[in-house]
């Protein structure tokens, strides 16, 4: 079966072998030319790897998109052990693009961990992926069982001298545990609290040791630029984010899926063109652009490129590339209040501002979506937004504010509409 | 079994079993192969977890003590992790555990009607087991597969793009 959609205008580097089950095995990825970045990467230096992961200007594809090889420079080099951790927690809503990476590519994802692994002396490399991924878990596990038996992983890999043990660690179901040090105190078998910072992963990790987290994505990536070159990997994307991503499509959409860009491409272009826009007949009410942390968007605001910096000047963020599309049959107060109480549900209620600021965002929007809103509700959902906004020990709390305070900027006609006419201004 | 990949799914058997020997045999070859994995103790509690709830079906006090035992943890320790995960359950559920997406990419494409639809079909109501202990139906937040809307997970199953009027033939071919 091929992937369910595919256009000529992506660019699939990571997302080539999508739909071919055969790709999965691991005789039919050395086929297609995989490992291949191992044996060049592993006759490097592991400065070498680090450095040509930072001359290509990778960054981090689990949102917060901070460079990958400086992230790995930070480690310590002292005799400590070291570990590396895999963020496979993908539970963003409207993120799906990492299960997809691990269901096709499971030994692409594996070769990115060996050799990150390898660039920063890791031993031991720690897979953490969400309980509910089962399907994705089966074929994983069989990839890295296969990539043992090849001596990919294990001692003394590929007569390197290079050590390192792999093991698939399996959450229970918690977001918070996606956010790194949360993801380390599941990890230890703790509740997925975060943890204050600093200190740093790279200081006290897991276990307390040194330890790099890098999400899936971002790890895919770095066979192919060790195996092409810095030069070979910018040649996508754009000075300061080069490269391609890709961007999990959900929502309203005639061709929802998963779809690889280089970060040029044209917001509109993704939505109207790649994914065919909304339904027949249906027109386009809003764009989230990053997954549901970060500000909705009007379809007037869309005609930007996807980079970071150019979403941002569009006046959203990129975050994880979860793009969630909405027609005009969509409640705006009900979609809010659907993603408000995921993070009231979701959070971890350490800080005071978040869990109690969840709960009240979402008794709030659930007020208004009956009827029974008062028109001072607006200005309280913001004054508790703002209140939630940088005073936590993670983000989860500001995340879970952008889309009250970015849709009431918007949208504001259709919460006026629920409190003072008592109806929807949905066109159903 | 390798132990790179001896972490189990918190995930439901149809054949679940919560008199399950779950210390004994094999089962305690993959716990020692589970702790061969870290570098204390503690850190097996989520894969130990796992593997007592995919075994027995939920986590009763008993489960948990003796988890606890295992790896000198105390059970009110051993609780306050378990309670902190979704997929934990404290317990007991139906023999199908239905958990329905109802996440803003699943709930913009009509997972509120699958929702509806299962509760008519199962006679059941949200996160309550049939009387004839058949089914459980809950609501979770996002399965990670939002392009592929309704995504529902039964056990350790997940089915894609169910529609309200999928309901029917997806119960049928459980049974
Ligand atoms: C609430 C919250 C949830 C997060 N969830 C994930 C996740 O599911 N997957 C992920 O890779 N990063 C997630 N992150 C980001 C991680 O904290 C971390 O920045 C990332 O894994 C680093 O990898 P990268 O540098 O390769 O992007 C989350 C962050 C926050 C605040
Ligand atoms: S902001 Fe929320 S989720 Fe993050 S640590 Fe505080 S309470 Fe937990
Ligand atoms: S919203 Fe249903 S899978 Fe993400």
């Amino acid at each position: 079966m091929a992937y369910p959609h595919e256009h000529p205008h992506e660019t699939r580097l990571l997302s080539k072998h999508f739909g071919d089950e055969d790709a999965v095995r691991i005789d039919a990825w050395i086929e297609r030319g995989g490992y291949a970045a191992l044996k060049k990467g592993l006759e490097m230096t592991p400065d070498e790897v680090t450095q040509v992961v930072k001359d290509a200007g990778l960054r981090g594809r689990g949102g917060a998109g901070f460079p990958a090889g400086l992230k790995w420079s930070f480690m310590p080099k002292d005799d400590r052990p070291r570990y590396l951790a895999c963020n496979a927690d993908e539970s963003e809503p409207g993120t799906f693009k990492d299960r997809e990476l691990m269901r096709w590519t499971p030994h692409q994802v594996i070769e990115g961990i060996i050799l990150a692994s390898y660039a920063i002396q890791a031993q031991h490399a720690y897979i953490y992926i969400r309980g509910e991924f089962v399907d994705v878990v089966r074929v994983l596990n069989q990839a890295v069982v296969d990539a043992y038996e090849r001596g990919y992983l294990g001692k003394n890999i590929l007569g390197s001298g290079f050590d390192l043990e792999l093991t698939v660690h399996l959450g229970a179901g918690a977001y918070i545990a996606g956010e790194e040090t949360g993801l380390l105190n599941s990890l230890e078998g703790r509740r997925a609290e975060p943890r204050v910072k600093p200190p740093f992963p790279a200081q006290r990790g897991a276990f307390d040791m040194p330890t790099t987290v890098n999400n899936v994505e971002t790890l895919a990536a770095v066979p192919h630029i060790v195996e092409h070159g810095a030069d070979w990997y910018r040649q996508w994307g754009t000075e300061k984010r080069p490269g391609t991503k890709l961007f999990s499509c959900c929502g309203h959409l005639q061709r929802p899926g998963n779809y690889e860009l280089p970060l040029d491409f044209n917001l509109k272009d993704l939505v109207l063109d790649i994914c065919g826009g909304p339904p027949e007949g249906r027109a386009l009410l809003a764009v989230i652009p990053g997954g549901s942390s970060v500000p909705i968007m009007t379809p007037a605001e869309i005609d930007c490129d996807v980079s970071y910096e150019g979403v941002e000047a569009a006046g959203s963020l990129l975050g994880s590339g979860g793009l969630i599309a909405m027609d005009d049959s969509t409640c705006m107060v009900r979609a809010v209040r659907r993603m408000v109480e995921f993070y009231a549900h979701e959070s971890c209620g350490q800080c005071t501002n978040c869990r109690e600021g969840t709960s009240w965002l979402a008794n709030i929007l659930r007020r208004i979506e009956r009827g029974d809103g008062r028109e001072e509700d607006l200005p309280l959902l913001l004054d508790i937004g703002a209140n939630m906004a940088g005073r936590t020990i993670c983000p989860l709390s500001d995340s879970a504010a952008v889309p009250v305070v970015s849709s009431i900027q918007k949208f504001e006609g259709e919460y006026m509409a629920h409190i003072k006419d008592g109806r929807c201004s949905a066109v159903r | 079994m390798h132990p790179a990949i001896v972490s189990a799914q918190p995930s439901q058997s149809a054949e679940k079993d919560p008199d399950a020997p779950l210390f004994e045999g094999v089962y305690l070859e993959r716990f020692e192969k589970i702790l061969s994995r870290y570098p204390n103790r503690r850190a097996a509690l989520l894969p130990v977890l796992n593997m007592a709830q995919a075994l027995r079906g939920w986590l009763s006090p008993q489960t948990m003590t003796r988890v606890a035992e295992l790896l000198d943890l105390t059970p009110a320790y051993v609780r306050s992790v378990a309670s902190f995960y979704t997929m934990y359950q404290l317990r007991p559920v139906g023999k199908y555990l239905i958990q329905v997406c109802i996440g803003i990419g699943c709930d913009l494409c009509g997972a509120e009607d699958v929702v509806e639809r299962l509760l008519e079909l199962t006679q059941t109501r949200l996160g309550e087991t049939s009387a004839d202990g058949k089914y459980t139906v809950a609501e979770v937040e996002c399965l990670g597969a939002c392009g592929f809307p309704t995504v529902i997970q039964v056990n350790d199953r997940v089915y894609e793009n169910v529609k309200a009027a999928d309901v029917t033939g997806l119960l049928k071919e459980l049974n």
